[in-house]
């Protein structure tokens, strides 16, 4: 009898037993993403193992590491919030000096790269270290109890974006950090969701194959945070692909003419040029993404934020050189 | 055989470097310790140091690539002074708690405000309670032993702790000094390899290095690191001995100075020992009997080594370039507490001068003395003393 051949490695680099909540999307993304890592190391090196981990502090580096116990069968080093960029560079040069052959991925959540470890970032990719770094992107401070980040989408609920008299929740748009890491003119450059898994493999085997540094964004749920039922993680973050909140893009060597996007689903009318997607029509509204999550409960009654929602995203589709149209729900 | 030349601290900072043979290390420039990293540049480019130099964009990413490459088990390397030290500082802690040898050179700096690129020690002072060990150095000399005998305790089974080796800016990182470069085979010889044996980043063998640690473990970890910390008492002494055999130079964590029958003795780290020698010569001609004692370690507290300089003098005028506020000096606490319990000891006066690089003169020592002086005439002295304030301007 013929069996299949599973579509991803069963070895495990993230085993079970951490300590992330049910319904975590993010635990979702690691384990993908070691798996991926593991795959590309065999197809470069001949070694699925040839890799090390340095990643921040953060919800998937508590849930992880509690000491005596470890979730990581994969060498694994934490040191701080803002510089796991710094030192994944201090762990690739020891282990250049060492001759070791692999490649070391850098894990940090949205605060710890967007915010407090962006210089971090930048100073690493801007040296050429031999890294990916993976942002999983949840929109807040979820270690700490959901306070905004600057990747907070706008009208998010959160305790330090809170809606009020005077106010609507988080007031600034999303920070995109793919883009500046673009601008580094690194090798690759992707955004990623766990809504679409193999999309997800697919980029982090190529970030982890390239010789130089890479960056990928991935959108993960977190149910916690999101006030969003634990088992729609993978539905809500698909939702956010198919109404063009969450673009997924690869950008490589920087080159910002040249932003590979791909088809978003979802029914969306797709408008090609000489082979590029120039236009996007949506299909799904964005409220069918939002409606999901108690943290854009309370935009329902203020719908003028959700039109101002749609403009952010529709200037920030025109950055990747987009028009877009998204529809309103049907009354 | 051992070449004998002129440096600045600076460059024997980067020589040491050098003959330590370190795989990584990682700098940002900052005055006055700047030249120590375009040195160890020069050594690297022209393939004299085969070490991965990396370029980082602060001080907060060098410690932390360090922190990298020690936790994957090579020898490590940097050098910072003032802001740079102080933008380190949280860091610092996480180097001592994973137990990561890594040995760092400081240019001694004031901290900002008001920036100001001089001399005092408040930079490393401020970063004692950290668990990495300290010494401070007199000279250009020193300043490359010591970096070689921090490397040597540090990577110490018993010790495993990180190291900082502080001289004093411009008095030393700019100044041009004899200074005796050992032998290659020598400094091997006293150093070995080194390899992380608790600390490596090996996909053969996966380990998980900087966990959370939840009430149950962490007092446990703190208190490994002070563990280390006493132990590095005795490597210390160990390997001060093992390097006078091998390059004839001795060390020892306090170096008196005519304190056998001393009623005063001065007590300073740094360059300032230099100048109280030729103080307490000076005093000497008069007929004043001091004498002087400099501490080469300040952390670990050289508690016994104090305990028997306190048995020879009536008063112990502490010389210090930092403060700690309310308190005084660092000194003066850490004398305080040392002294404390002893049936007989002697009295403790504490002077705060040379801040922010202003010169410490034979005519501000004769300000302390003159205190000195009345303590030890039984009468009334105050216990913290600024020398050469500028009441002017207050």
């Amino acid at each position: 009898m013929a069996v299949r051949k599973p579509p991803i490695t069963t070895r495990e680099y993230w085993a079970p037993g951490h300590a992330a909540c049910a319904g975590c999307g993010c635990a979702t993304a690691l384990k993908l993403a070691t798996k991926a890592f593991s795959e590309a190391m065999e197809e470069k090196y001949g070694d699925p193992d040839a890799f090390a981990i340095a990643q921040a502090t953060g919800c998937m580096e508590v849930v992880s590491a509690v000491f005596p116990y470890t979730a990581w069968k994969v060498p694994w080093v934490h040191v701080a919030f803002e510089n796991a960029a710094a030192a994944a560079s201090g762990i690739e040069a020891a282990w250049k000096k060492k001759g070791l052959k692999g490649k070391i991925l850098a894990i940090g959540g949205d605060g710890g790269t967007a915010d407090i470890g962006l210089q971090a970032l930048s100073g690493m990719l801007e040296r050429r270290h031999n890294v990916v770094y993976l942002m999983y992107d949840n929109e807040a401070y979820m270690n700490t109890g959901i306070q905004r980040s600057s990747s907070t989408p706008y009208g998010a609920w959160t305790t330090t974006s809170p809606p009020g008299k005077y106010s609507i929740g988080e007031d600034k748009p999303k920070k995109w950090v793919a883009l500046i890491a673009a601008a580094h003119q690194i090798p690759y450059v992707a955004t990623a969701s766990i809504g679409n898994p193999f999309d997800f493999v697919r980029k982090m085997k190529k970030a982890a194959k390239v010789d130089g540094p890479a960056f990928v964004q991935v959108h993960c749920t977190c149910p916690t945070g999101w006030k969003s039922p634990l088992e729609k993680g993978v539905e809500i973050a698909r939702l956010a692909i198919e109404t063009g909140v969450w673009p997924l893009f690869e950008i490589e060597n920087g080159d910002f003419h040249n932003i590979k996007i791909q088809s978003p689903g979802g029914g969306a009318k797709v408008k090609r040029e000489g082979g590029k997607i120039v236009a996007i029509e949506f299909k799904k509204p964005i409220e069918e993404y939002l409606k999901l999550q108690g943290r854009f409960k309370h935009l329902f009654k203020q719908p003028e934020a959700i039109d101002q929602l749609r403009e952010q995203i529709k200037a920030m589709w025109k950055v990747l050189g987009v028009e877009v149209t998204l529809p309103k729900p049907e009354e | 055989m051992p070449i004998r030349t002129v440096m600045k601290a600076n460059e024997a900072a980067a020589w040491a470097a050098k003959l330590a043979k370190p795989k990584v290390i990682a700098a940002f420039p900052i005055t006055p310790s700047t030249l120590v990293p375009e040195k160890i540049s020069e050594f690297v480019a022209n393939g004299e140091l085969d070490a991965e130099f990396i370029k980082v964009e602060s001080e907060h990413s060098a410690i932390s690539a360090c922190v990298g490459a020690s936790a994957a088990g090579v020898r490590t390397f940097t050098a910072t002074a003032s802001q740079g030290l102080a933008l380190m500082h949280e860091v610092l802690f996480i180097a001592a708690g994973m137990r990561l040898p890594i040995v760092m050179a400081i240019g001694n700096r004031s901290l900002s405000a008001p920036i100001n690129i001089w001399n005092d020690w408040q930079d490393s002072i401020s970063e004692r309670d950290t668990g990495w060990l300290q010494f401070y150095a007199e000279n250009n000399q020193e300043a490359l032993d010591l970096i070689l005998i921090a490397f040597k305790v540090a990577e110490d089974e018993r010790v495993l702790l990180p190291a900082m080796v502080g001289f004093d800016a411009f008095i030393l990182t700019h100044t041009v000094e004899p200074v005796e470069i050992p032998d290659q085979e020598l400094v091997d010889e006293f150093l070995g390899e080194y390899e992380g044996k608790h600390a490596y980043v090996d996909p053969k063998r996966p380990i998980t290095q900087g966990t959370l640690a939840f009430p149950a473990h962490y007092m446990e970890a703190r208190y490994k690191v002070w563990e280390a910390n006493e132990n590095a008492r005795k490597v210390i002494d160990e390997v001060f001995a093992e390097f006078e055999k091998k390059f004839g130079r001795k060390y020892s964590k306090i170096e008196e100075y005519r304190t056998d029958d001393a009623e005063i003795i001065f007590v300073t780290m740094g360059s300032l020992a230099g100048t109280v020698k030729e103080y307490v010569d000076k005093l000497r001609e008069k007929g004043i009997k001091a004498g002087a004692a400099k501490l080469t370690v300040y952390r670990p507290f050289p508690i016994e080594e104090v305990r028997a300089l306190a048995k020879k003098a009536k008063v112990i005028a502490l010389l210090e370039k930092n403060v700690t506020f309310s308190v005084g000096g660092a000194l003066f606490q850490d004398f305080s507490r040392t002294l404390v319990n002893e049936k007989e000891k002697p009295i403790l006066v504490d002077f705060i001068l040379g801040l922010g690089g202003r010169d410490v003169t034979f005519k501000d020592l004769d300000e302390a003395l003159a205190i000195a002086q009345k303590a030890l005439a039984g009468e009334e002295f105050d216990e913290v003393n600024w020398i050469g304030l500028r009441k002017e301007i207050l």
